[in-house]
C-alpha cells in the first residue's frame, strides 16, 4: 500500500454564506461556490476534468451539478450522512492520487430549508433503507440520539447536572463567539452562559444553544496534483490524509458499548494521524474543525481525538485550551454551532476554514503559525457512526 | 372434564378519573375512575399483553379465540396479530369473536366445545376492547379499557365448567352501526325492564334448573351490566348475597366491553378456594351462563394477584391528554419531518422480530443480538461468524436502561418521547422507545421489560412493536 501523504492539494474553494437562503436554491448555492473557488485557483470551468458532488437529499445523481455547465466530464453523486461533504473531497482527491485526472472539483451542498419541517428528515434507524422501512426504529430526533451520551457520560464521570450544563455551555460560547467574527457565519451573536443553561430544553440535558443550526449553504475545493499545486498559487494546502471509518452497528447491538465515547472516532482519527504522520495530536494539530452537531459531542470528540485524556475534557474546556486563544483552537469558524449543519456541505466547509487559517488569511479569527489542520465529521449517532477525519498542512 | 386452565389480563396503567369528566362538562360524575388505553395502546396490543400473561402462567395453546368489538381492522383477523405477538405455535386455529358484546362469553363457549370434540388441546381466550363513549355522555364514563386471556384445556384444570346455558334475544339497547365511533344507547328503563333484567333471569334460571341448582350453590356470582348502577340493581333482583357477588370492577376500571364479564371472572378466579362454585354470565342480544368449579389444581396455579396487581401502578391523566389519545380532537399539524414510508415487504421478512422481538444468538461465540436492520442476522456482531445462528427470543427477557434520552422534538401523542440504550440479561442490546414512564423517574439502571405496542399508523397499516417499561414492582 503506498502512502497518499502530500500526493495531491487544495489550490482554490469557495464556500457560500449559510444560513436561511430563502432566496437561494440548489443551483444557486452551488454556482456561488464553484465560481468562489475557480476564481480562487485562478482557473475556469473549462479547466476542470472531473467532479464529485455530495448530497443527502439535495438532489439524485451528478445531474445535480448541471448548473455549473460542466461539458461532458466524468461526475458522480456521493452520499456518506454527515461525512458527504468530506466524501465527495476524498473521491475527487483520489481521483487525482491515481494519476487519473489533475484537476478534480469536489463539491458538498444541502438545502435543507426547502424541506418545510423543523430539523433533519431522516431513516428511524440509522443506515436503514429510508424509501421503505419496517417501521421498528424509535421515532426519535437527532438531538435525542445524542442526548444518550450526556446523560452517561455525566452519570459514568459523575458529573451533576447543573455542572454538566455550564461545562457544554462553554462550548457554545466559544463556538458563538467565534461566529460573531465570521461573515459567512448563519449565527453571528455572541452567548452567554446564561443564556445558554436557561434555554428551552430540546432533549435533556441539551438545550436549544446545545444542538447546531439547520441550514442551506454549499462549499467546494479544485484539487490537482501536489507537484503542480505552485503552478495554481504560491500556498496550495497539502492533503496529508483523507479517512473514513465506519462503524457496523456495534454501538447500538452490543453491551461493551459505553457511549461516553464513539469508537469511530478513536480509530477514525488513530487512523488519520498515522497516515499523516501525526505522533501528539493535541501538540501537532494547530486548529481542528470538529462535529459540533450537538455540544456533548464536541466534547466527547476532544477525548475521542487524542487532544484531551479520557475523562478530562472539562479541565481543558475550562482552561481554555479550544478557544481561538488556547493551544489547539477548535471550531474557529464557529463550528456547525453557527454554521448550522446542511450535510452535503458541512465536511467542505470545515475544510474551507482550515484551508483560510493555514494560508494566514482567516482575518479576525486567525490562529499564529498554524501548521497542521484536522477537520472531522461524524455521521450517524453514538450507536453507530461514519466518521471522516482529514488532515492538511501548508507544507510538503 | 374441560375447563380453565390459565388466565392471564392487562389492565392500562392510565386512569381518568370519572371527577375529571364531570369538571370538564360541569355536570354529575359517577366517581371512580376508568381505565384508558396509553396513546400506543389498541385492542390488540392489550390482547397481547393479556395473553403473554396467560402463556407466562399456563403455556403456550393450539387454538387463539379473540373476542373484541373494536378491532383495529375491518377487514384482517386480529387473532392472529395476537397469536404472534403471544408467539404461538404457527399450527394453531385462530378466529376473531366480533360485534357483540357478548363475544366474550360465545369465544369461551367455542373454545370448551373445541376441547370438549378434541379438535384442539387448548384454546386461549382473549378479549380485549377500547370502545369510546361519546363526549358529555353516559358511556364516557362507563366505559374503560381493558383484556383478558383464558387458557380453555382439559388437563391441569384449575376451574372445571360443568355445564352451560344460552338463549338469544334481539335486542336494541347499546349498538354501533359500521359508521359509527361511538355506541348509541336505548332509554334507561327501557333497556333494564325488557330487555336486560328479563334476559339475565332467564339465563340464570335456565342455568340453575338444567344443572338442578340454587344460587346458593355459588361461592362466587360474575355477570355483565353496563354499569355500577344496573350491576347493583341485578344483585337485588336476584337477591344475591353481597359476599357471593363479585366486584364488576367498574369503580376502578370501568366497562371494558366483550372483555368485562371475563375479567371479572379471572377477579373471581384469583379468589377461588378448590370446590368453590362460580356462576358466570355474559350478556349481549340473548346471554351465556356457565356453571364453574374450582378444582385442587387452583392452588399450584401462580395466582400472582393479577387483577389487584395492575389497579396498583396506575397513574391519573387529563381529560385533555384523553381527548389526544384517543383521537377525539383535531390537533396541530406537526413541521417535524415525516417517519420514512412503511413497507409491508419490509415487515413481513421482519415478522418474527416485529412481533415477538426475536434477534439471534451466535453459535460460535454465544452473543445474543437484535440487528433492527433486516430480522435475521448475518454475520455475528461480535465475533464475525457468518450464518451460526439460532433464533433468540428478547421480549420475554428481564433488561436494564444502560442511558436514555427525553425528546421534546419527538413526535408523540404524550410528549415528550422517553428513548432508552436498553441492555437485556443474557446479552444484547435495543435501542428503543420508552413508554409508561414518569420520567421524573427515570435514570440509568433503571430494570425495564419489553411491551408490544403500536408505533404509528402509516398507509392504512398499524405498525406494532416492542417498547421498554419499567417493571411495575
Amino acid at each position: 500500500m503506498e502512502s497518499f501523504k502530500d500526493k495531491v492539494a487544495i489550490v482554490g474553494m469557495g464556500c457560500t454564506k449559510f444560513g436561511e437562503r430563502w432566496d437561494k436554491g440548489v443551483e444557486d448555492l452551488i454556482v456561488e461556490a464553484a465560481y468562489e473557488a475557480f476564481e480562487d485557483a485562478g482557473i475556469g470551468p473549462k479547466d476542470i476534468q472531473a467532479a464529485w458532488i455530495g448530497t443527502v437529499f439535495s438532489g439524485i445523481s451528478a445531474i445535480t451539478l448541471s448548473p455549473l455547465q460542466l461539458q461532458y466530464i466524468p461526475m458522480t453523486r456521493v452520499e456518506n450522512m454527515c461525512a458527504t461533504g468530506s466524501e465527495a473531497m476524498r473521491a475527487a482527491s483520489y481521483a487525482v492520487a491515481a494519476g487519473v485526472v489533475d484537476v478534480a472539483l469536489a463539491v458538498g451542498v444541502e438545502k435543507l430549508k426547502d424541506s418545510g419541517t423543523t430539523g433533519l428528515k431522516g431513516p428511524s434507524i440509522v443506515g436503514d433503507n429510508q424509501e421503505g422501512n419496517s417501521g421498528i426504529g424509535p421515532g426519535y430526533s437527532a438531538p435525542a440520539s445524542f442526548a444518550y451520551l450526556a446523560t452517561r457520560y455525566f452519570h459514568d464521570y459523575n458529573i451533576k447536572p447543573e455542572e454538566g450544563k455550564r461545562l457544554l455551555a462553554q462550548i457554545a460560547v466559544k463556538n458563538h463567539h467565534n461566529g460573531s467574527l465570521n461573515p459567512k457565519a448563519h449565527f453571528q451573536n455572541e452567548l452567554t452562559i446564561e443564556q445558554v443553561v436557561n434555554a428551552p430544553i430540546i432533549a435533556w440535558p441539551l438545550g436549544l444553544y446545545d444542538c447546531c443550526g439547520v441550514s442551506d449553504g454549499a462549499a467546494v475545493a479544485v484539487i490537482t496534483r501536489a507537484d503542480m499545486a505552485k503552478k495554481f498559487r504560491p500556498d496550495p494546502i497539502y492533503i496529508k490524509a483523507l479517512q473514513i471509518t465506519v462503524g457496523a452497528r456495534q454501538g447500538a447491538m452490543r453491551q461493551d458499548y459505553d457511549f461516553v465515547h464513539i469508537e469511530e472516532n478513536v480509530i477514525g482519527s488513530r487512523q488519520a494521524y498515522a497516515a499523516a504522520g501525526v505522533k501528539d495530536p493535541r501538540t501537532e494539530i494547530s486548529i481542528a474543525e470538529v462535529h459540533d452537531c450537538f455540544s456533548i459531542h464536541e466534547m466527547i470528540v476532544y477525548e475521542d481525538l487524542g487532544f484531551s485524556k479520557r475523562g478530562r475534557a472539562r479541565d481543558d474546556i475550562e482552561a481554555g485550551t479550544f478557544t481561538l486563544k488556547g493551544s489547539l483552537p477548535v471550531n474557529t469558524d464557529g463550528g456547525l454551532k453557527c454554521f448550522g449543519h446542511p450535510l452535503g456541505a458541512s465536511g467542505l466547509r470545515m475544510m474551507y476554514e482550515v484551508y483560510k487559517q493555514l494560508q494566514g488569511k482567516a482575518g479576525p479569527r486567525q490562529v499564529k503559525n498554524p501548521r497542521l489542520g484536522l477537520t472531522h465529521n461524524l455521521g450517524g449517532n453514538a450507536g453507530t457512526g461514519v466518521c471522516s477525519c482529514n488532515i492538511v498542512g501548508n507544507e510538503k | 372434564m374441560a375447563g380453565i386452565t390459565s388466565f392471564g389480563a392487562y389492565v392500562p396503567i392510565y386512569r381518568l378519573n370519572r371527577e375529571e369528566i364531570g369538571k370538564m362538562w360541569g355536570g354529575r360524575n359517577m366517581g371512580g375512575a376508568k381505565a384508558v388505553a396509553g396513546y400506543d395502546e389498541d385492542t390488540i396490543t392489550m390482547a397481547v399483553a393479556a395473553a403473554l400473561d396467560c402463556v407466562i402462567r399456563g403455556g403456550g395453546a393450539d387454538g387463539l379465540f379473540l373476542a373484541t368489538t373494536t378491532a383495529p381492522y375491518r377487514e384482517k383477523l386480529s387473532a392472529a396479530i395476537v397469536a404472534s405477538g403471544a408467539d404461538l405455535q404457527e399450527e394453531c386455529r385462530v378466529a376473531d369473536f366480533t360485534d357483540s358484546l357478548r363475544a366474550g362469553t360465545a369465544a369461551l363457549k367455542a373454545a370448551l366445545d373445541a376441547v370438549v370434540a378434541g379438535s384442539a388441546k387448548k384454546v386461549m381466550v382473549v378479549a380485549a376492547d377500547t370502545r369510546q363513549g361519546a363526549v358529555k355522555g353516559a358511556l364516557e364514563q362507563t366505559l374503560g379499557d381493558g383484556a383478558v386471556a383464558l387458557n380453555v384445556g382439559s388437563e391441569k384444570v384449575i376451574a372445571e365448567v360443568e355445564g352451560s346455558y344460552s338463549i338469544f334475544n334481539d335486542f336494541t339497547d347499546i349498538w354501533r352501526t359500521d359508521e359509527d365511533k361511538f355506541p348509541r344507547s336505548a332509554e334507561g328503563r327501557f333497556i333494564d325492564e325488557v330487555g336486560y333484567f328479563p334476559t339475565m333471569q332467564s339465563a340464570v334460571n335456565g342455568l340453575l334448573k338444567k344443572y338442578k341448582l340454587n344460587l346458593g350453590d355459588f361461592a362466587s356470582i360474575v355477570y355483565y351490566a353496563s354499569d355500577a348502577r344496573q350491576h347493583a340493581a341485578l344483585a337485588r333482583r336476584l337477591k344475591l348475597e353481597k359476599s357471593q357477588v363479585q366486584d364488576p370492577l367498574y369503580n376502578d376500571i370501568g366497562n371494558t366491553g366483550s372483555a368485562a364479564a371475563l375479567l371479572m371472572l379471572a377477579a373471581a378466579l384469583e379468589k377461588a378456594s378448590p370446590g368453590d362454585r362460580i356462576l358466570f354470565v355474559g350478556y349481549g342480544d340473548g346471554a351465556d351462563a356457565f356453571v364453574l368449579r374450582a378444582t385442587d389444581e387452583i392452588k399450584k396455579f401462580k395466582k400472582r394477584p393479577v387483577i389487584s396487581s395492575q389497579l396498583a401502578g396506575k397513574m391519573a391523566i387529563s381529560y385533555g391528554q384523553y381527548l389526544t389519545w384517543r383521537g377525539l380532537v383535531p390537533l396541530e399539524a406537526s413541521t417535524l419531518p415525516e417517519r420514512s414510508a412503511l413497507s409491508l415487504q419490509s415487515r413481513w421478512r421482519e415478522r418474527k422480530a416485529i412481533f415477538a422481538l426475536y434477534g439471534a444468538k451466535c453459535k460460535k461465540c454465544g452473543a445474543p443480538q437484535f440487528s433492527q436492520i433486516g430480522q435475521a442476522a448475518r454475520v455475528c456482531v461480535n465475533c464475525q461468524a457468518k450464518d451460526e445462528f439460532e433464533p433468540y427470543k428478547f421480549s420475554d427477557k428481564k433488561a436494564t436502561l444502560f442511558s436514555y434520552a427525553i425528546d421534546q422534538l419527538q413526535p408523540s401523542l404524550n410528549p415528550p418521547g422517553v428513548n432508552g440504550v436498553v441492555d437485556f440479561e443474557g446479552g444484547g442490546r435495543i435501542i428503543c422507545e420508552l413508554t409508561d414512564c414518569d420520567i421524573d423517574k427515570v435514570r440509568v439502571g433503571m430494570p425495564v421489560e419489553m411491551t408490544f405496542r403500536k408505533m404509528f399508523f402509516s398507509r392504512g397499516v398499524h405498525n406494532y412493536f416492542w417498547k421498554a417499561r419499567p417493571v411495575s414492582d
